[in-house]
């Protein structure tokens, strides 16, 4: 079962326990974006303040299972006081640690997982290509939400 | 009632002979589709190797017998439903979704008009709801639905109030959530008493339980040969033969027409006007191999076989992890199938099916193509456990030690 531990890494397991920026924030002055994982009927609620470039506050709720809601919670923590450039390089480099090898051969460059931090904890979700989607669902959301501000 | 021994079925599935993760594979995912006997996928073979060509066209001695196999497919599931009429009123389609889709694009389309009713349950499958919201948007007939009642079967209290006025009741003969089996024969004459049709989605309830749409009273069955042990690409619409008859084409092509000319056609006669193209012909010998094979078992004794399990898991699962797990499904045996939806305290059903998988358990997490459901019970997600014949207690055991892992893992 090395393959499943390496799935719910503990780091995972204490994200989906106890998640970081959970719940909604007041709209406005946050901007609100819904996403669906329509494979599993996974709702999230994004809530974003982008303020002169920067990400100042982000809060996702909903409902899901422990890799969507704990790569949810690693994403704010990852963006939240970051500018919306680290954001979205942080947003390229997550998304190509979650492609599969035969299209990773059309990556540009390899990921370097280091600069990722606590993000690679999720790097085993490649492995069970059903869940890809619930690790992406959250930067799915932000990526909509930051198109939506024009940011 | 004759029983048959379950090990002797696994030894007809070539596809429990493999393993998961190097553990025997404990199949509870039969809802979604079932595996299919030896004798499906030979009579298939035997098909492609010795009499495949197309059908309804040739005079040479091989298409002669396809042709005959393909509409000897058609008496086969007519007889094994209980069909009047089977040469005329069994149609072959892809799957249910496809001809639930044709029943409500052909009958629906030319026979509703704005304000018309349509009377559907919480409880349907989005093959049984789809169709029929389409019809809202195009045409603005009504909806109206029967409620799910908290311990999980249709509502009736106020039936005939929602069938006023109604054209059409259509309803699943079995919840591919809940397992429910509502009481059709009622249904059908409330129906009938209200000047309304009772259509009903068999995806579930024909490969588990005896079903005789004349004791029924139904009008319209649609379902899938995959989910009774037959292969996929092939499903079937029966309906009464003059309610057929009183029906337009639904796809056009060739086969479906009686004459063509450059201002128009005339289209054939019923069933084969509704089977345009080339129709999946070593499918339907599948499907023949398939309805056999049930009859073989005896669907007295299928169903008395999922319940028994159904039991047994109900019981265990009680017993072992008490307010840990929560079932989504009538507590008791009575007008029900061998299906049950589970809710882990504090596990998410996708990590369930993950956990479960390791244990070679096959479950299926999510919605189940019943979102208005899930929305019903409050829920987003859950695990479906079914049982087929080939099921057995060991299925169940490994069922249990996944879920205690799973509890371990995320509690």
């Amino acid at each position: 079962m090395d393959d499943l531990e390496d799935l719910y890494r503990e780091i995972i397991l204490d994200h989906y326990r106890s998640p970081r920026n959970h719940g909604e924030l007041p709209t406005p002055p946050a901007h609100r974006t819904e996403g669906f994982n329509p494979l599993c009927g996974d709702e999230i609620v994004l809530t974003v303040v982008v303020d002169e470039g920067t990400i100042s506050d982000v809060k996702v709720a909903g409902h899901g299972c422990s890799i969507s809601q704990s790569s949810a919670s690693l994403m704010t923590g990852a963006v939240k006081g970051k500018s919306v450039d680290d954001a979205r390089h942080a947003m390229r480099s997550f998304k190509r640690m979650m492609t599969v090898a035969d299209d990773a051969d059309e990556a540009e460059e390899p990921v370097d997982v280091r600069s990722l931090g606590e993000l690679a904890a999720l790097q085993g979700v490649v492995k069970f290509p059903v869940r890809i989607k619930c690790a992406t669902l959250a930067w799915n959301t932000l990526d909509q939400a930051l198109v939506e501000l024009d940011a | 009632m004759s029983r048959f021994d379950p090990e002797r079925v696994r030894g007809d599935v070539p596809e429990l002979r493999r393993t998961v993760h190097g553990l025997e594979m404990a199949y509870l995912d039969s809802a979604a589709s079932s595996l299919p006997p030896r004798a499906v996928i030979e009579a298939m073979s035997r098909y492609y190797e010795r009499t495949h060509t197309n059908v309804h066209r040739g005079v040479y001695e091989i298409a002669e017998e396809a042709t005959e196999a393909y509409e000897h497919a058609r008496l086969a599931v007519g007889r094994f439903i209980g069909a009047a009429d089977p040469a005329h009123e069994i149609v072959f389609t892809k799957n249910a979704t496809e001809a639930f889709n044709l029943f409500a694009r052909s009958w629906g389309a030319t026979t509703l008009r704005e304000g018309d009713v349509v009377v559907l349950t919480e409880m349907e499958h989005h093959a049984n709801l789809v169709p029929w919201l389409q019809l809202k948007a195009d045409r603005g007939i009504e909806l109206r639905y029967l409620s799910v009642t908290d311990s999980f079967r249709l509502d009736l209290h106020d039936l005939d109030e929602r069938l006023a006025g109604a054209k059409l009741l259509s309803v699943t003969g079995m919840s591919n959530v809940l397992g429910t089996i509502p009481p059709i024969r009622r249904l059908a004459d409330a129906a009938h008493a209200a000047g309304a049709l009772l259509s009903i989605d068999a995806a579930q309830l024909v490969g588990h339980a005896p079903m005789d749409v004349g004791d029924l009273g139904v009008d319209v069955a649609c379902f899938s040969a995959h989910k009774m042990l037959g292969p996929t690409g092939i499903g079937v619409l029966w309906a009464r033969a003059e309610l057929l008859e009183s029906m337009p084409p639904f796809l056009g092509g060739g086969g479906m027409i009686l004459d063509v000319r450059l201002d128009g056609f005339r289209p054939a006669e019923v069933p084969h006007r509704f089977e345009a193209g080339t129709p999946p012909i070593a499918e339907a010998v599948g499907l023949t191999a398939a309805v056999r094979y049930l009859e073989g078992l005896t669907m007295d004794a299928v169903q008395a076989h999922d319940l028994e399990l159904t039991g047994y898991a109900l019981e265990r699962l009680g017993s072992r992890f008490g307010d840990k797990v929560r079932v989504y499904s009538p507590p008791d045996l009575v007008e029900r199938g061998g299906v049950l939806s589970l809710e882990l305290q504090g596990v998410h059903a996708h990590d369930l099916a993950q956990v479960l998988d390791r244990h070679g358990v096959c479950v299926r997490p999510g919605h189940h193509c019943a979102k208005p459901l899930m929305r019903r019970l409050g829920v987003t997600a859950l695990a479906r456990v079914s049982f087929g014949p080939y099921s057995v207690e060991r299925d169940v055991d490994a069922l249990l030690d996944g879920i205690d892992h799973a509890l371990g893992m995320f509690g």
